[in-house]
């Protein structure tokens, strides 16, 4: 039995127990990825030290970079009496040797259960002085047995908030503007803040992993890269005028809680996937910059809007199957219907309330021909028995899509996190309108050599 | 000034190290070695370690036949779900990922029903021939009596269901070597042995990453002896249950199947031996040593004549890239030590010098092993961690990093070739033709191109010339470009290849 048979077709069998082949992985990677979004900080996992191992591994899988962060090194002793001497210690080594201004905590299945309680950790820390002036421990709390890794994302950005956003005038900063970006690449969080100041905006990104996961070859080992929301921009977050949060799942609870302690005006929407979702989210910002938008942006759309146009015929009525984040999954759903491709398979291991109606909304009528599944038994296993009982024409999601493409021979694009097997994520974009040309772009490509590689010579064509 | 007087200023002047991790770095020469080890990694330290769980999960993995359920969150499974390049030559199910998904309610109310549904579910689709229930961080803490179930599933179904006590925070990566060999004893001996002839091994810690497993047996098998199991890689549970029926174990890798083959002793009073397939004197000297051990004359005769022939196939090849490598400087960072060994071997075959040599487990024995081995001002390292690897990288002005995934960013960060001698290596590095594939991947990394353009080197390439205390012998040519003297065989005399440039053939 070779690897990629291992799933065959038929009655779809519904498990509750058992995952297979998961689409989703713990929060605290999550988490992790969010606290490297801000500038000199030391991520710390407050549990095993295999967590931490593999977190940092599966993000320098993903983006070829050094991932630093600490851990507290449980052992037997500290899962019977607490992790507060390993924390405490912790906190001590990485402020000595490691010099960071912020150390982001966040927690995991092991010391949720044990229910050590980190603020009150932090506070002995500051008061046994250990903590030097100006600089700050933050934490989340990412139990990895609830949510999955958007959740750990969100729940660290929102901490942002929580320790850092202040409210320090009556009025606001006009077009000072806070933009949480959700689980997106660093291209991605570049390519939103060049947007947003083309709009005339001064944008305060949380978190921002640009010029941290993407950073150049210097020849020096950097601890911290340049890049990163500082904590000047953090608190000064708290001033903003509003905040655009992209991704409900991802950065809504942050803008609710900088809300609802700075009474920061939020709007939470989708990820800037496609050209609709990259009007609203420029919509959003004309709404704050007194109405304007610049020749610059409307040429990209316009550019987008002729390829679009241009190759419609080869997107016409294609069917994909998705796996990922919710975020992720909703906006590339969007930008699949406006080319008249059917998302046919969805699947998200990550709960998330308003997904499914989410998802509904972006369908349509075409609610019915599509399979939408979300939770823990919503595994890459599902989608492939879906898959064998009736093939699509396309895979979108990570890299463990792999073993799917090669068993049904599908044309496959990567797209979101992990991605262990390809580079390019880390470059380029895939939000906004240009962001929307790549992703485009990587489909029309293996549509066509696919269609290279399967058509008779008679009809191999030169032109297409 | 000597080498290791810039070493021991390197490590107590330039480099910050916590006051609490000193005593876990040392240079060779420098004062009586006496490295620590085997400490609990300091907490805070941004350590390359990993846990219990994954000790055992990456020595379990490759028996290809068995079912690997994981019993937890959804991470542990995610995390190891296929990472390991352990080849099977027939059944792939142990590439899968299965994971009980424990959610919060099941930590409330424990987690017991769900691994049996999921248990249960699996063996009647999979039929596998026996499962593995590995615990995490968790199930030791909400109690689930995981051998209860086990047993109980293993009654309903008929197959060996196994649990594998490997919370992740219940010591360090090696004891979770120790509990995989614990799961691996109750498979032992219940196999059946009659047809094992007296020369007979088992394989025991090689994972066949890239193939090496085949490698190894193949050379086994043609000296005449018979390879009873291979554990585990591409391993299978019926060898295993027989695996007591060979007359030695020979045991690769310092400390994960130590265990095993202790228990083997104590047991069947088989005895063991420990090897390194690694480089062409290690390899070399296990087939000369098993030979040994069974003291017969042919054995040894077809193992001189195989290694013989094995050396000259590659000795021409190895020669060549040793021109371009001498001089080069090579810092080596393993899981376990014993590989470090044969890795300062391999390299000193390719002209190369260790400068740092660490490892994540290594224990006292090992360490000493190992600063014998290399020479004065060799900085000999225990659980390090980036910022002192980086640092010593750049003391040492070291050309290439042999590690891990962790390891690899740091290295291309500061413009240093790398090769990963872990799970992410892709060819066979193990015995003579692993060899020449480990020549081969240095070869290609430290003489790339690339690292011309890199600012480290270029800084360097000013700085260090006069003091550099591992000056190249051999002047440095890239082999990818055409070298003086090869096309006209007039020795010495400068003239390349013809070129074509548009339709101009131009003879410089």
């Amino acid at each position: 039995m070779s690897l990629l048979r291992h799933t065959k077709g038929g009655e779809v069998h519904e498990r509750q127990s058992l995952t297979v082949n998961p689409a989703k992985t713990c929060q605290p990677v999550g988490a992790m990825y969010a606290a490297l979004g801000i500038n000199k900080c030391l991520p710390h996992s407050h549990g095993s030290q295999g967590c931490c191992s593999y977190h940092r591994s599966t993000l320098s899988r993903h983006y070829k970079e050094p991932a630093m962060a600490g851990t507290s090194s449980f052992t037997e002793g500290s899962s019977v009496f607490g992790g507060q001497a390993n924390l405490l210690t912790a906190i001590e080594n990485m402020f000595t040797l490691y010099k960071p201004d912020v150390i982001a905590v966040h927690t995991t299945c092991l010391s949720e259960t044990i229910g050590d309680d980190i603020p009150q950790i932090t506070e002995n820390a500051i008061d046994k002085g250990i903590v030097p002036e100006g600089k700050f421990v933050i934490h989340a709390n990412t139990p990895s047995y609830v949510g999955a890794h958007p959740t750990g994302f969100a729940n660290m950005t929102k901490a942002m908030v929580d320790y850092f956003a202040k409210s320090t005038r009556e009025d606001k900063v006009a077009r000072r503007v806070n933009i949480i970006p959700g689980y997106v690449e660093p291209a991605d969080m570049a390519e939103i803040k060049r947007l947003a100041k083309l709009m005339g905006l001064d944008p305060i990104m949380f978190p921002d992993t640009s010029g941290v996961l993407d950073a150049p070859q210097t020849g020096v080992h950097e601890m911290y890269p340049a890049g990163g929301v500082t904590i000047d921009e953090l608190v000064a977050a708290g001033d903003a005028q509003q905040t655009l949060a992209l991704g409900p799942v991802c950065s809504g609870p942050a803008a609710k809680a900088l809300y609802a302690k700075c009474k920061v005006p939020q709007t939470t929407m989708g990820l800037p996937i496609g050209l609709a979702a990259t009007d609203k989210m420029i919509m959003a910002m004309r709404s704050l910059n007194g109405g304007f938008v610049p020749e610059e942006i409307k040429y990209e759309r316009g550019r987008l809007l002729d390829l679009m146009t241009d190759m419609h015929q080869y997107f016409y009525g294609k069917t994909v199957a998705l796996w990922g984040d919710p975020d992720q999954l909703v906006g590339l759903s969007e930008l699949l219907m406006s080319v008249d491709m059917l998302p046919k398979y969805v699947v998200t291991g990550t709960p998330g309330k308003k997904f499914l109606k989410r998802m509904g909304d972006v369908l349509g009528d075409k609610v019915h021909e599509s399979f939408v599944r979300q939770g823990p038994c919503a595994d890459m296993y599902l989608m492939h028995q879906w898959i064998k009982n009736e093939p699509v024409d396309l895979l979108m999601g990570n890299t463990y899509g792999k073993y799917i493409a090669r068993d049904d021979d599908i044309p496959y694009v990567r797209h979101g996190f992990p991605i262990l097997d390809r580079v390019g994520h880390q470059y380029f974009s895939t939000v906004g309108y240009k962001g929307a040309i790549r992703v485009l772009e990587q489909i029309l490509n293996v549509l066509m050599d696919r269609q290279d590689r399967d058509s008779p010579e008679e009809t191999f064509e030169l032109t297409m | 000034m000597n080498g290791h007087n810039i070493m021991t200023t390197a490590i107590e002047n330039n480099i910050r190290l916590l006051e609490a991790r000193k005593a876990q770095v040392q240079t060779k020469g420098s004062e009586p070695f006496n490295i620590a080890c085997e400490k609990q990694s300091v907490a805070g330290s941004v350590s390359q370690r990993a846990c219990v769980f994954c000790g055992s999960r990456v020595v379990l993995y490759p028996i290809c036949d068995a079912l690997h359920l994981i019993h937890g969150p959804i991470g542990c499974a995610s995390y190891t779900w296929d990472i390991r390049g352990a080849v099977s030559s027939g059944p792939q199910l142990h590439r899968m990922s299965f994971s009980t998904d424990l959610q919060e309610k099941d930590v409330i109310y424990g987690g017991e029903k769900k691994l049996e549904k999921a248990l249960l579910e699996l063996i009647a689709h999979y039929n596998p021939k026996a499962a593995f229930v590995y615990a995490t961080c968790i199930v030791g803490l909400i109690g689930d009596d995981m051998d209860a179930v086990c047993r109980r599933v293993s009654a309903k179904t008929g197959i060996d269901v196994i649990p594998v006590q490997s919370e992740g925070f219940a010591g360090s990566k090696k004891d979770g070597y120790s509990a995989a060999c614990h799961a691996l004893d109750t498979l032992v001996g219940t196999g059946d042995t009659s047809t094992i002839g007296p020369l007979s091994i088992n394989i025991l810690g090689d994972f066949n990453i890239g193939g090496e497993t085949w490698v190894i047996k193949d050379y086994y098998e043609r000296m005449g002896l018979e390879v009873v199991s291979t554990i585990t890689g591409d391993g299978r549970v019926d060898d295993i249950r027989k695996a007591h029926g060979a007359s030695l174990n020979v045991v690769q890798c310092s400390g994960s199947m130590k265990g095993l083959a202790r228990m083997m002793k104590e047991k069947y009073g088989t005895p063991f031996m420990h090897v390194s397939y690694f480089g062409i004197e290690d390899m070399s000297r296990a087939l000369y040593e098993v030979a040994d051990h069974f003291g017969d004359k042919d054995l040894l005769k077809r193992a001189q004549d195989m290694v013989r022939d094995e050396v000259m196939r590659i000795m021409p090849e190895l020669r060549k890239i040793r021109q371009d490598l001498q001089g080069k400087k090579a810092a080596i960072y393993t899981g376990g030590a014993f590989k470090a060994f044969s890795l300062v071997r391999s390299l000193r075959t390719l002209g190369v010098k260790t400068t740092i040599a660490g490892s994540q487990t290594g224990n006292p024995t090992d360490y000493k092993q190992l600063a014998e081995l290399c020479d004065d001002g060799t900085v000999i390292l225990d659980d390090t961690n980036p910022l002192e690897l980086a640092k010593f990288i750049q003391e040492t002005d070291t050309d290439l990093l042999i590690g891990g995934v962790k390891e690899r960013p740091i290295a291309y960060k500061l413009g240093v070739a790398f090769c990963d001698h872990n799970h992410e290596r892709k060819d066979c590095l193990a015995g003579f033709e692993g060899m020449l594939n480990f020549a081969r991947e240095v070869h290609g990394s430290l003489c790339s191109p690339v690292w011309k353009f890199s600012p480290f080197r270029q800084k360097h390439k000013e700085t260090t010339e006069k003091q550099d205390i591992f000056k190249p012998k051999a002047t440095y040519i890239p082999t990818n470009v055409v070298r003086p003297g090869e096309t006209s065989g007039g020795g010495g005399e400068t003239k390349f290849a013809t070129l074509t440039i548009g339709a101009t053939e131009v003879a410089k």
